[in-house]
């Protein structure tokens, strides 16, 4: 009866390929697509229960039993980012629906938009090394094409560094899936966990676990952060809040899971290697974020420092810091999300990504500015919205291990968010309005709702924190505890 | 053989990285061609090479070899094919845009 599991994958795929009849039919997609997401998140809590209520759940494909066959396990923590990840998706293909050209909806943009959840569904859900490759590359080719959807020059340009980039980490991913089998002759992560638990973490098996590193750390752009601003601010809005909601934090996802199931023998190797990658990336993301001057690079460094703070739980690595990092990996997927949205409404009104070409939007779309307002007091960490548990519990932990230079950088870091942003929200928002009542262009009916849907989301989950601690807590469990996991996978099922 | 397939890989990973770092996006795509043939190749010596029948029932072998690498490879070699014909069909469609080839002179700035 584990059969359900599948259908986070499965369901955006079957519907893409539906869709993809159905070229013409914008709107039309757009609602089914919709529906789609909103029925995979509705599986997700289904399933977050049932893992509550019977423990992590596993479906053999094809009734090959591990670790000999593929298979896809759900713990707490894969279901919750899953449910995350539908929502957002639904809430961005909602914001596509009202906001972007008839030319984009016509362009096969919804079946790539679904793809690219399934691939993302598809790399929580696994439990098999090689298959999280086939569901990045999933995600990923899907990417490219909504990277270049749109077809403007500078889009192209992007995705010309950004497709190659990613090929050569492909490469590398390939490389360490190599030598990890050559070593140990499995590809199924319980197995894997179970033969480096009893061989000991060797330093051959510690160096595969640093090309595993530099693998995840260019996808959730972990101090190789370089091709991320210019790729994640050239396309169409919609497409950069996906990437900047979606695309890291798989990345994010996947280091957690390998550094903290099956490399976790050598912490003062691999866990200070990440905790310095982390510092580096927090200070070279502020730097990127005050330094520019168009909105849109500013919120793209800002899905950097995200990613630095989040590492920084698993470098710490005590329950309170893991806690702390899921929390923030689920706020960040949302408020990234509303952030991305909210730029792109400000650029379609003003016509201008740069702040110097807007002013006093406040007065013409306060709603608009308000929104800005709480997004911007949730990335910063501000109670009661959602960022403020994660940075907490980072921190507390931080100051318990006595990691006293990551807990400085991630605080500092908060402020330069707090800081960038602030300078968007009184560059565009205070200020002289420079275009009067009559002259200003109409917001598009509707086109605020996605980003009030997200607005709503931030606040519920910082007051709903205490319904959402049984979930989190018991994902923080499993991946510190990766004998629940191997037990769940390699045990004779029921 | 072992290692005279992982000498291979080694030259073949030089000569991509040699492409891989020209200008030219052509030779780029080349370059990750012949990147992802290297990877491929590193994964079949994994496995080792012939030690065994053909892994089918009736062989009534004493060694099988491990079917798994092959399974692997032919799954990385559809994706690489896959991702090798976009990225060929991007740079055909950037070329038209851009009218350069030059990925020196794809560097471009934020101001456009």
């Amino acid at each position: 009866m584990n059969n359900i599991l599948v259908l986070p994958m499965l369901l955006p795929i079957v519907v893409g390929v539906l869709l993809i009849f159905l070229r013409t039919y914008g709107r039309i997609q757009a609602w089914i697509s919709i529906a789609a997401m909103v029925v995979t998140a509705g599986t997700s809590i289904y399933l977050l229960h049932t893992v509550q209520a019977d423990g992590i759940l596993r479906l053999d494909f094809g009734g090959w039993e591990p670790p000999f066959g593929i298979l896809f396990v759900a713990d707490s923590f894969s279901v919750l980012l899953v449910l995350t990840a539908s929502i957002v998706t639904a809430v961005c293909l909602s914001y596509a629906l009202i906001s972007t050209s008839k030319e984009l909806q016509t362009m096969y943009f919804y079946p790539t938009v679904l793809f690219l959840a399934a691939g993302v569904n598809g790399s929580f859900l696994t439990g098999d090394l090689f298959n999280l490759f086939v569901c990045f590359e999933v995600m990923l080719l899907s990417s490219y094409v909504l990277l270049t959807l749109g077809n403007s020059k500078r889009q192209l340009r992007e995705a010309i560094k950004y497709v190659s980039i990613n090929i050569v980490s492909s490469w590398f991913f390939l490389v360490a899936l190599a030598y990890l089998y050559g070593t140990l002759g499995t590809l199924n992560m319980a197995h894997a966990a179970e033969r480096v638990a009893e061989v000991g973490q060797t330093p051959l098996l510690t160096t595969i676990s640093l090309v595993f590193l530099v693998v995840f750390s260019l996808k959730a752009g972990l101090l190789l952060y370089f091709w991320l601003p210019g790729s994640y601010s050239s396309p169409p809005i919609v497409t950069s809040a996906l990437f900047g909601a979606l695309l890291t934090k798989v990345g994010v996802y996947a280091l957690f899971r390998i550094f903290s199931l099956i490399f976790y023998h050598q912490p003062e190797i691999t866990h200070t290697i990440i905790g310095i990658m982390a510092g580096l990336t927090l200070i070279g993301g502020s730097l990127g974020a005050i330094a520019f001057n168009d909105i849109r690079s500013i919120a793209a460094y800002n899905v950097v420092i995200a990613v630095g703070f989040m590492l920084v739980g698993l470098a710490i690595a005590t329950p309170e810091a893991i806690e702390g990092s899921i929390y923030y990996l689920i706020h960040d997927m949302v408020a990234k999300a509303l952030l991305f949205l909210l730029v792109g409404t400000m650029i379609t009104l003003s016509g201008s990504s740069k702040m110097a070409g807007m002013s006093g939007l406040m007065k013409n779309y306060p709603l608009l500015g308000w929104s800005f307002f709480i997004a911007m007091l949730s990335l910063a960490g501000i109670p009661p919205l959602s960022g403020f548990i994660g940075k907490v519990l980072i921190s507390s932990a931080a100051i318990d291990s006595g990691s006293y230079v990551l807990l400085a950088l991630a605080l500092l870091s908060s402020i330069f968010v707090l800081y960038s942003l602030l300078r968007i929200f009184k560059n565009c928002f205070w200020g002289e309005t420079i275009v009067s009542k009559e002259e200003q262009l109409p917001l598009r009916r509707g086109v605020l709702l996605p980003c009030l849907a997200l607005v709503v989301l931030t606040i519920g989950i910082g007051l709903g924190v205490e319904g959402l601690s049984l979930y989190v807590t018991d994902a923080a469990e499993t991946l510190l505890n990766p004998s629940t996991y191997i037990n769940a996978v390699l045990g004779i099922i029921q | 053989m072992e290692s005279l397939i992982i000498i291979l890989v080694g030259v073949l990973t030089t000569v991509a990285i040699y492409l891989v770092l020209s200008k030219n996006v052509v030779r780029v795509i080349l370059g990750t061609a012949i990147l992802s043939h290297a990877v491929h190749l590193l994964i079949l010596a994994m496995g080792g090479l012939k030690q065994g029948t053909v892994p089918l029932l009736g062989e009534e072998a004493e060694i099988y070899v491990d079917a798994l690498p092959q399974a692997l490879i032919l799954t990385a070699i559809v994706i690489s094919f896959a991702v090798t014909a976009f990225i060929l069909v991007l740079a055909y469609r950037a070329y038209q845009e851009l009218e350069t080839d030059n990925l020196g002179a794809m560097r471009g700035s934020d101001d456009e």
